[in-house]
């Protein structure tokens, strides 16, 4: 599996993917300049990472959806391709129109970090099939921005959809119905919240981010 | 007729000896721009014209030395072709005036000193002062500084992406208007590619990279070197305005500029802005440089020659590029979007030559401006000190009560409340993140972790300046070896008031005379540091604070925890229970919070004892044999015994028969002591005993408890969930 980690101005996390994929996981990755406006294609799967994309100015992710190779990521995701947003990389999934909802200024205002528990509500995703329904990860989480919200009728079609992947066991942030990471239609695209990438080393603290790389190992296996 | 009257002389804050000196340096009189470019190269600030004769008995060398004091950073050699570059600089006055954006340029500043030698920044932590929160007339305005602080810290780390690991955050009346806002940095380099804020190579371009320059922090340095009065809170538009969106660019452009290869100098925009970084590079190359200002990149219109030399706007470089290449730079800032302009040359005269468009402005001998700077031996007397030397009567009705009280006071309570507002783990380097004795942070490109501990007491320096920065070195090296790292060097912020009167000059010599002691006694040597004086507002002082931040190593491993692990565990107390008496037992906590008295002498301090100590710990922690270090410092051992026990293990324990009376036992505060669980004491005491340092068994984990025969008997429960909420509650009154 050779992942592509895009880099946008201000993406701080990029790395840190990069690093838990090749060192952790035991796959590729390469780095992929936001100014790209195609996919390589040996590129399998693509991940958005977590940062401060554009500073988070104006809100989070809303100047990232205007760089260019936010076009070649929907043409691979509408392709079929696997396509993963930590953090910020979630926010720039809700305002490019590739997931709905959108993340909000936390509940207590402040920005959060520390180790959550996470429920695993599906294991019908590619990102989730390795685990187990109702299984407790163990993920830090990282924002300032991370309350999800939608209209209660999109909320009501994601849960009729089987389309919430992650809940917050304690729910750290005012994100309705608890939700910290959802999948589009076609269940290819994930975004969420928490940082599954510095769940990977037992030094950090705790390896169940794993479960997100391995699901998605087998996913492409089976492809 | 001359427009440098005395009056603007005055208002430049240069004294009329220093004038003279500009004047018989220039050999004429200096224009309005070049009076502006001397006052703030000459600012207490950029010169360290107080402190530099102490600071020069500081021990600044070892074979782990890449390189010391003078440049932007100091480097130290971790092997395998890698080092690691540090500092801790202050950036106390902007934060007064404005906690968020004065706490957030304070990171952004000292991460340019990272950044602008090749290294890539892994960590932060802060080490940061307020007023107490309950005051009735002050604790308002403190707990909005605080708040300001911590967000403004937060604010421009967690955007640009580096982790704040750790530090500390302490409390007292003297910095009611005067906070302490010290930040630390680290981060890695590989060896062979070192960069120094050099001008060389005569004809070779001046490129100035990143932000515009603006009008904001016109005189920042000059500020930062006056007591505050009334009128200090007019300075505001002398603070500037940080970006870390920008300074993540200008970091990852600058990092890749240099990689080119093109680049042959580089130094930051920092304090005194284009002024000082034109002449250090300058001056320590032997060169001269020639700008002209038509070419720096403008954020408004209409600036003048003078505020473009003073300007302190934020997130910009210098470099000095081989000539020829300087497209390849270009490049590299076009494609992280940020403005890069040829902006003047380097020449072979020794000058600082400043035009405006091809007309001088400015023409100074760039060794007058960074080393001719008056050097004063300011007279010192006896340390200024306001409290007997005799204790109090006093009597305890309550121990467990007491304890209670100490746990969810403003220093030794729970910080969760901040550092949770800090992103601690991205780059997924933190083995150990806030709230430990010391961080970890793994270097990822060598199998070596480097563990660091900021610390100061201002309490103890007050009482005894010599022995308190003893003591102050003495515990963050304790706190390095605590996690099992071998302290290899040391920064230091040297946090005083008014260097003009002689009573505060003394504290601030004998500071460093002792903290030079320490630093040589454990084998720190001082890389780099910072001096921030005048922390004085309407003649108040501050407690005397030098803080120094201890940079250790260790192989990257699983760390030992500070809290106990499994029941039934040995308890021990590597240095034994220590020894105080009353006079000694003045600067405690307990005198602090409970007595709310201060008195007598710090604890005393034994160097050798305090290094065996730390020998051993290291080894019994790389012999595997604790589940558990803790070591004991403020509030003493009971305080250290209740936080050991959070994660809900606590402790039955039997001290051995002592002479000291119960509030000695439980609360002094003797160094040299850490108290470990194990399930191997006759190996530890056998370790420990190698080193001749006591290794006493005083009792046994149980869960849920916190026991000591004879004085006080508790939950984990009863303990904890005062020391947990404190900080929020008071935050919130």
């Amino acid at each position: 599996m050779k992942a592509g980690v895009v880099v946008f101005p201000g993406s701080n996390c990029d790395h840190d993917a990069y690093y838990a994929v090749t060192q952790n996981v035991g796959a590729q990755a390469a780095l992929l300049w936001h100014q790209e406006s195609q996919i390589p294609s040996d590129i399998d799967a693509i991940i958005l990472p977590g940062g401060f994309s554009y500073g988070d100015y104006l809100r989070c992710g809303a100047i990232a959806k205007f760089s260019p190779i936010i076009g070649a990521v929907k043409k691979f995701a509408d392709a079929g391709g696997l396509v993963m947003g930590f953090c910020n990389g979630f926010q720039i999934l809700t305002e490019s129109g590739l997931l709905p909802g959108a993340l909000i200024r936390n509940n207590n205002l402040k920005f959060r970090c520390h180790q959550v528990g996470l429920r695993v509500e599906t294991t019908n995703t590619p990102f989730t099939n390795a685990a187990e329904k109702g299984q407790i990860l163990t993920i830090p989480i990282a924002h300032g921005e991370g309350c999800y919200t939608a209209e209660p009728h999109v909320l009501d079609q994601l849960e009729a959809e089987d389309r919430v992947v992650f809940r917050y066991v304690q729910n750290p942030n005012g994100s309705l119905r608890d939700i910290a990471g959802i999948c589009n239609a076609s269940r290819n695209v994930l975004g969420m919240m928490p940082h599954p990438e510095r769940a990977t080393d037992p030094l950090m603290g705790s390896t169940d981010g794993l479960v997100v790389f391995r699901s998605l190992l087998s996913a492409l296996v089976a492809k | 007729m001359s427009t440098i009257t005395p009056e603007v002389v005055a208002a430049h804050s240069l004294t009329p000896d220093e004038y003279q000196k500009v004047l018989s340096l220039l050999g004429r009189e200096p224009s309005l721009t070049e009076l502006g470019i001397f006052s703030v190269m000459w600012s207490e600030h950029c010169s360290y014209k107080s402190s530099k004769v102490h600071l020069k008995k500081l021990p600044t060398r070892s074979q782990l030395v890449l390189l010391g004091p003078g440049e932007n950073a100091g480097i130290i050699d971790i092997g395998q072709g890698y080092g690691i570059a540090f500092k801790i600089e202050s950036h106390n006055h902007p934060s007064f005036i404005e906690p968020f954006q004065g706490a957030a340029t304070g990171v952004g500043g000292i991460l340019r000193d990272i950044f602008t030698m090749g290294a890539r920044p892994i960590a932060v932590l802060d080490s940061i002062r307020f007023g107490p929160l309950d005051d009735p007339q002050t604790g308002p305005r403190n707990r909005r500084i605080l708040e300001g602080v911590v967000s403004g810290i937060a604010h421009y780390g967690n955007c640009f992406g580096v982790p704040t690991v750790g530090g500390e955050c302490v409390f007292h009346k003297s910095y009611d208007g005067n906070p302490l806002v010290n930040v630390f940095a680290l981060g890695v380099i590989p060896k062979d590619k070192i960069f120094f804020g050099r001008a060389e190579g005569i004809g070779n371009p001046v490129i100035y990279v990143g932000a515009k320059t603006g009008r904001d922090g016109i005189h920042g340095a000059t500020m930062a070197s006056d007591e505050f009065t009334e009128e200090s809170k007019q300075k505001r538009p002398n603070v500037q305005m940080g970006d870390p969106f920008l300074e993540k660019l200008l970091l990852e452009a600058c990092l890749e500029a240099m990689y080119t290869g093109a680049v042959v100098g580089i130094q930051d925009m920092g304090a005194a802005g284009l002024t000082c970084s034109t002449c250090e590079m300058g001056s320590r190359a032997g060169t001269g440089v020639e700008i002209d200002l038509q070419y720096v990149p403008q954020r408004e219109t209409g600036m003048s020659p003078y505020e473009i030399m003073l300007s302190e706007s934020q997130e910009r470089m210098l470099l000095v590029a081989e000539k020829g290449r300087e497209q390849e730079i270009f490049d590299v800032f076009n494609k992280w979007g940020l403005d890069s302009a040829t902006v003047g040359f380097v020449t072979d005269d020794g000058m600082l030559r400043v035009r405006d468009h091809g007309v001088l402005i400015a023409e100074i001998n760039n060794r007058d401006l960074a080393d001719e700077a008056p050097i004063y031996d300011r007279p010192h007397t006896k340390p200024h000190r306001n409290v007997p030397m005799e204790a109090p009567a006093f009597a305890s009705t309550d121990l467990k009560a007491d304890l209670i009280t100490l746990l969810s006071s403003g220093d030794l309570c729970s910080k969760k409340w901040i550092y949770e507002q800090y992103d601690y783990m991205v780059r997924t380097n933190t083995l150990a993140g806030p709230g430990g004795d010391a961080a970890i942070v793994r270097v990822k490109e060598t199998g070596t972790s480097v563990a660091i501990s900021l610390d100061g007491n201002g309490r103890y320096c007050y009482l005894d300046p010599r022995e308190g920065a003893k003591l102050v070195v003495a515990e963050a090296c304790r706190n390095v070896s605590t996690v099992g790292a071998l302290p290899v060097a040391a920064t230091n912020n040297l946090n005083f008031g008014n260097p003009q009167r002689p009573e505060i000059m003394a504290q601030l010599v004998e500071a460093i005379e002792g903290m030079a002691d320490a630093c040589l006694h454990f084998e720190t040597p001082i890389t780099g540091g910072n001096v921030s004086l005048y922390n004085e507002t309407l003649g108040e002082g501050i407690l005397p604070t030098p803080v120094i931040g201890i940079v250790g190593l260790l192989p990257t491993q699983a760390p030992v925890p500070s809290r106990f692990q499994n029941e039934g565990r040995t308890v021990m107390l590597l240095g034994g229970i220590g020894s105080s008496d009353e006079v000694h037992f003045g600067g405690t906590q307990y005198a602090h919070v409970l007595l709310k008295q201060m008195w007598g002498l710090p604890p005393a301090l034994d160097m050798d004892l305090e290094k065996n100590v730390h020998a051993a710990i290291r080894d019994i922690v790389a012999a595997g044999l604790v589940e558990s270090a803790h070591d004991l410092s403020d509030g003493g051992f009971a305080v250290a015994l209740a936080e050991a026990s959070f994660d809900g293990i606590g402790a039955t324990i039997s001290l051995p028969s002592s002479a000291l009376r119960p509030e000695l036992l439980l609360f002094h505060e003797g160094p040299s002591r850490i108290l470990v669980s194990t399930t191997s004491p006759e190996e530890v005491s056998k370790l420990a005993d190698k080193h001749g340092v006591p290794a006493v068994a005083i009792g046994t984990t149980v869960k849920g408890q916190v026991v000591i025969e004879g004085h006080l008997s508790a939950t984990v429960e009863e303990l904890h969930q005062p020391w947990a909420t404190a900080l929020e509650s008071a935050l919130h009154a």
